[in-house]
């Protein structure tokens, strides 16, 4: 089995709208793979599907050998994710929030203390280990979840937007670890981006998405080949073209947009 | 069950850490006890009732479990809003164990709230009349705080945002209140009245209370316990029922 991730004729409706539209696409195991996309193109449904949060409308997606739909728990103990908002607890300390991590996951409890000492070690936040969550900074936030997304050991790591609105300091500091740990561990690292040198420097293979639909998938330099051009921006603009796009809608917005429609129909 | 338990203490130490809610759920039963207690007590040994103060405590106590358990079922609206959710929809543990680890959190707060509104109690003159039988006081206390946790759960899995809270609190957790006899002795009413409050659920609650704490019950206190065990049950299957179709 050389392929980690699977995705065969996926498509994800909400209502009419078409968020995902039967892409097809495989990660091989190790790599590192972005999803490169302007805001609105899927790559956050996407992972949703991959990480079980959402129900595919139509398509096989195996991850780790297993298929999200039939084997959703041997699914979910294969990756670590970090979203593209926080997920912490601010109520809790980074330690708790750790702590409760891992047991959510199973790690044995004689081992659970060194492993998140060396994790929150590695991202310096542990002589913060005490502190309520809430009084973390952006960063701080990104690099404790990071480091709780890594503390089960996972197969496959998903980060979605990881590096928004982080400084270039911690950007480059989280890149390094990931890169690190992707070559030593063979862990596999499936990121979303819509900044083109993050995908260019980091990613092994890309794959540019707009609309649900992926519209080139390979290396940078396939891709520039692909489309003749010299860098790997000038490719995405002639793949996407220049039209700007809204701000993706949340799930929740989307739903508002469905109940005013639907308001507005009975009137 | 480890996970059980730590979702427990996830929602028993947020409880603590929040001061300023535990004084503000604190004031309301307060307010009631004295403005009620007081403003009809004379009325109502007057009408031949005895010490209001008396009937009213155990409708009180009760009030606050419905109210800590009910908003704690809740939060996992703000749990989907600040992303925690997420963390333990993506772990590889039953949505039943997350659902129930925190259901019984909340119910754990609940019974706290309760138990403090009694201390409470205790000061303006209420008198259990059988200690012996206060564990079973806090049995009604615990049970409520299940039942009404699950009915929080049940409706947050449902709720996008906050913003139908307002209905749910006018439409749902008020009426649960004012009808289930917590203010007011339930015999004599009008018969609609009458087969509301024995709908609501809660009613087998405060009279549960009140035959534990003062000895004096509409019910038997086996068919209180029976019809809560129920109720508490079928809501719980309910809430897990819902949580598990919870998409983010």
């Amino acid at each position: 089995m050389d392929n980690i991730i699977d995705v065969t004729s996926l498509t994800k409706k909400f209502g009419d709208f078409v968020a995902v539209d039967n892409i097809n696409f495989e990660v091989k195991k190790g790599e590192i793979f972005a999803f490169l996309g302007p805001n609105g193109a899927g790559k956050s449904t996407t992972i949703k599907i991959l990480t079980t949060l959402l129900l595919p409308t139509q398509g096989k997606v195996v991850v780790n050998g297993f298929d999200v739909l039939k084997n959703k728990d041997n699914v979910r103990k294969s990756f670590g994710i970090v979203f593209q908002d926080p997920s912490l607890d601010d109520d809790l300390t980074a330690y708790e929030n750790m702590q409760l991590h891992a047991i959510l996951y199973s790690i044995p409890s004689s081992e659970t203390h060194q492993r998140i000492k060396d994790l929150l070690n590695f991202v310096e936040l542990f002589d913060r280990k005490d502190s309520l969550v809430k009084t973390f900074s952006g960063g701080m936030k990104r690099r404790l979840e990071i480091a709780r997304g890594l503390l089960h050991h996972p197969k496959i790591l998903f980060l979605d937007e990881p590096t928004l609105g982080l400084d270039p300091q911690t950007r480059n500091h989280m890149w390094q670890y990931v890169q690190n740990l992707s070559k030593q561990e063979k862990m596999t690292v499936f990121f979303t981006t819509h900044y083109m040198e993050e995908a260019e420097k980091i990613a092994q293979r890309i794959a540019i998405i707009d609309h649900g639909r992926i519209i080139a998938i390979g290396t940078s330099k396939d891709l520039r080949k692909q489309t003749t051009t010299n860098s790997l921006e000038e490719a995405f603009l002639k793949l996407t073209g220049n039209v700007i796009r809204d701000e993706e809608a949340s799930n929740i917005d989307r739903m508002r947009q469905h109940r005013q429609a639907r308001k507005g129909n009975r009137r | 069950m480890n996970v059980i338990y730590i979702l427990w203490l996830r929602q028993v130490k947020k409880y603590f850490r929040s001061r300023s809610r535990i004084i503000g759920s604190l004031a309301q039963p307060l307010l009631f006890l004295l403005a009620f207690g007081f403003g009809f007590g004379n009325l109502y040994s007057k009408a031949g009732g005895g010490n209001y103060i008396q009937f009213l405590a155990p409708g009180i106590i009760a009030m606050s479990v419905l109210f800590t358990s009910i908003f704690t079922g809740i939060e996992i609206i703000w749990d989907r809003q600040f992303g925690f959710l997420k963390e333990t929809l993506v772990a590889p543990v039953s949505r039943f164990e997350i659902m129930l680890g925190r259901t019984l959190g909340g119910a754990t707060v609940g019974t706290i709230q309760g138990i403090v509104v009694l201390l409470l109690t205790l000061i303006v003159g209420f008198r259990p009349v059988n200690i012996f039988l206060l564990p079973f006081g806090f049995l009604f206390i615990f049970l409520i705080g299940v039942l009404f946790t699950s009915v929080g759960t049940a409706i947050a899995s449902k709720l996008e945002d906050m913003q139908g809270f307002q209905l749910i609190m006018n439409f749902l957790i008020m009426p649960i209140f004012f009808l289930s006899g917590a203010l007011f002795p339930l015999n004599g009413l009008p018969s609609v009245m009458d087969i509301i409050t024995k709908i609501d659920p809660l009613t087998y609650g405060v009279d549960g209370l009140r035959g534990t704490l003062i000895g004096i019950s509409n019910f038997s206190l086996s068919l209180d316990f029976t019809v809560l065990v129920i109720a508490t049950s079928v809501f719980l299957l309910i809430g897990s029922y819902l949580f598990s179709k919870i998409q983010v």
